[in-house]
């Protein structure tokens, strides 16, 4: 019992810090849907996301956007191909092993915020440490300063009803802040904003990115994907990345 | 929860879980892929806390609803409650009514004439001693209502002075039988045996009788006239413990209502004994062989109520049926709580979804969605007991009722709240654990 804990350290790829293992490994990644008929919604691909990256993935509605958001936040398991996260093969990985890899690692951040209308902004960023035994002590004082960096310290209580569109979402990323992951992972995180706010949420992105947050940002939208170092198109399920001097 | 021992530093600025050694979660897969393989990632978990926490939460979040979804419960665990604690409150009522007056007295009637219709009354003249002989006997006598002939009346005076308006029933009793009432003098005293024995005119007035006829005093050496007969006023008797009769009545002795007036009507002869604590079953078995070895079929001797079967018969009756009430108001609790948790998971379907995308396990939200309906479920327990407890009290009040309750119906009554809830729970929980995360987040 008590030495679980020391094989699970042990067990990590070499330091999860280590600027060498690539965040997001796509190795020949693809998912099928089993038909009939059987539908490719993500064609074998390659896609190496290094630590401190932000890239955004670009593509129109019904493209794999959404297929690629599943795979690569490990809600959905991909039928070819080997995703490492952080360095951990995911194919491996029993079911609860792999909800418990996406708690840990990934900070999902949704288009719709999905914040819990009844509680107050501190306790839907606690909500992100409920399932990774965080000690409830510990709990407050993360959300608060995941709140601050988002710059809504002074909101700390308001309900969600009371914020506006850029503060839900701004809670939203805060909520995935706190959970300390490696990896944000970022659907459409503007799409139900208007431009202020949209631009707030963005800024913040790029702040986080400064300070060496890896990001990837699912968007259909071109202004949005500009502000990636590096964009990725996918069409048809087919995910591309094309030089930033051929778009240039 | 075991601590790990501490580990070297943490290398992972990601997680800092605090030394705690992750618990091992019971592995229901049968694969393991290789012995050597080891665990790579912490599972997720839920502490029971935050559990409950989530739950009322949960519950919290939408009051109106859950008063209204726990409402089925209340009323299913407060019939429950209600009945059980009236049952026993009355059953308790019926030991205190059944008390030591009525568990010592044995009543013996004259069956003579349904067996054999040319019988003679059945009681020998010899009655009270053959009875007194018994053990445990205390006083024992035969007594009968004179059926006195038309237009006799009770008066104080040889001829009539206006009291003879109402009737006055004329009883006669032995002397036993006159003890056995266990009476209270006001003045005066009780014929005896050698008055009843030797048939003398005397007579014992009840003070009500007393006081309409304008007896007051026994100084002047009063008597009563039935029909033309005189009656020496022995004594007036203020109060009984049993026959109550005897008060709104004249009394005179047995042998000497025969003389008068014959033996009693078939039928109209009874014997009361008195008996010593205990003894009552067993002297009103021995009674008619004791009074009529020839022809023990005669007379029927009635013991007191057996409380055990008292009770039993109060619990049997009319209780079912209310029980059954409680059970089917249970059951719509039940269902009012399974309708509304279904209805908060599909509402919630967002929520589940997030949580899921934030560690939780399947069986996570099972959990959290069942306990919440068991709190809901435990939460109508509780009111429902209360408010059971209450009418239990309410009704005892009016009726002037020690309440009853037993302990094990007051604490088991919440657990049948929750266990409700459980059950209520169950489905929307699985269906709750089932909803796949990719699919609740696209909303």
């Amino acid at each position: 019992m008590s030495g679980t804990g020391e094989t699970g350290r042990a067990a990590e790829p070499a330091g999860t810090g280590d600027q060498d293992v690539p965040v997001i490994e796509f190795r020949g990644v693809s998912l099928t849907y089993p038909g009939p008929p059987p539908v490719a919604a993500l064609r074998p691909c390659e896609l190496t996301v290094h630590r401190g990256e932000f890239i955004t993935v670009v593509g129109p509605s019904g493209s794999g956007k959404s297929t690629f958001l599943n795979v690569a936040g490990l809600l959905d398991a991909p039928t070819g191909g080997t995703y490492l996260l952080d360095g951990i093969d995911t194919a491996a990985l029993r079911d609860g092993e792999r909800t418990a890899l996406r708690g840990r690692r990934i900070g999902f951040v949704f288009q719709s915020f999905h914040l819990l209308p009844h509680r107050s902004a501190t306790e839907n960023v606690t909500l992100s440490m409920v399932y990774s035994a965080v000690p409830r002590a510990e709990r407050r004082a993360r959300a608060r300063t995941a709140l601050e960096r988002v710059g809504l310290g002074h909101r700390a209580d308001a309900l969600p009803g009371r914020l506006s569109g850029g503060e839900r979402q701004r809670v939203a990323i805060a909520r995935a802040l706190a959970g300390r992951p490696s990896l944000l992972l970022c659907d459409e995180p503007t799409g139900n904003l208007d431009s202020d706010n949209a631009g707030s949420v963005l800024d913040l992105l790029g702040e986080l990115h400064a300070s060496g947050m890896t990001i990837v940002v699912i968007t259909h939208d071109a202004e949005v994907a500009e502000r990636g170092q590096r964009t990725v198109t996918i069409r048809d399920g087919i995910l591309s990345e094309p030089s930033r001097e051929a778009r240039a | 929860m075991t601590r790990s021992p501490k580990r070297s530093p943490q290398r992972s600025p990601k997680r800092s879980p605090k030394g705690e050694a992750p618990r091992e979660e019971p592995r229901t897969e049968p694969r393991e892929k290789s012995p050597k393989r080891r665990r790579v990632v912490e599972p997720s978990r839920l502490a029971a806390r935050d559990v409950l926490a989530e739950a009322v939460a949960g519950m919290l979040q939408r009051p109106g609803r859950s008063v209204l979804t726990a409402l089925g419960t209340v009323l299913g665990v407060g019939t429950f409650v209600a009945i059980l604690g009236l049952t026993a409150t009355t059953s308790s009522q019926i030991d205190s009514r059944f008390n030591v007056l009525t568990a010592t007295e044995v009543t013996v009637e004259d069956v003579a004439r349904d067996q054999n219709e040319f019988a003679d009354p059945a009681f020998p003249a010899d009655a009270d001693a053959r009875i007194e002989r018994l053990g445990g006997v205390e006083d024992a006598g035969v007594y009968w209502n004179v059926r006195l002939a038309p237009g006799t009346a009770v008066r104080s005076a040889p001829v009539g002075d206006g009291t003879g308006s109402e009737r006055i029933d004329v009883v006669a009793a032995s002397p036993g039988a006159l003890r056995a009432a266990e009476p209270t003098l006001a003045q005066g005293r009780l014929y005896d045996e050698f008055a009843s024995g030797s048939a003398q005119p005397v007579a014992v007035l009840g003070k009500a009788v007393a006081d309409r006829l304008g007896i007051t005093t026994l100084e002047t050496s009063p008597a009563v006239f039935i029909g033309d007969e005189p009656f020496t006023v022995a004594g007036i008797i203020d109060d009984v413990k049993r026959r109550a009769d005897v008060l709104m009545s004249v009394t005179v002795p047995r042998t000497t209502a025969e003389k008068l007036w014959g033996p009693p009507q078939q039928g109209d002869a009874k014997m009361l004994i008195t008996t010593a604590t205990g003894a009552a079953a067993q002297i009103a078995r021995e009674a008619p062989v004791a009074l009529r070895p020839d022809h023990p079929e005669y007379l029927k001797a009635v013991p007191p109520p057996d409380p055990r079967t008292l009770r039993a018969g109060v619990t049997d009756d009319l209780d079912q049926l209310f029980l059954l009430l409680a059970a089917v108001s249970l059951v719509i609790g039940a269902v009012g709580i399974a309708n509304t948790t279904l209805v908060a998971v599909l509402e919630r379907t967002g929520e589940i979804g997030l949580r899921r995308a934030l560690g939780a396990r399947g069986r996570h939200i099972t959990v959290q969605f069942l306990t919440e309906s068991g709190a809901l479920g435990t939460m109508g327990g509780l009111v429902g007991t209360a408010l059971g407890v209450s009418t239990v009290i309410a009704v005892a009040l009016v009726r002037d009722w020690t309440p009853v309750m037993h302990t094990g119906t007051v604490v088991a009554a919440p657990a049948v709240g929750l266990v409700t809830g459980v059950v209520a729970g169950l489905y929307p929980a699985w269906r709750a654990s089932r909803i796949e995360p990719a699919e609740a987040l696209r909303r």
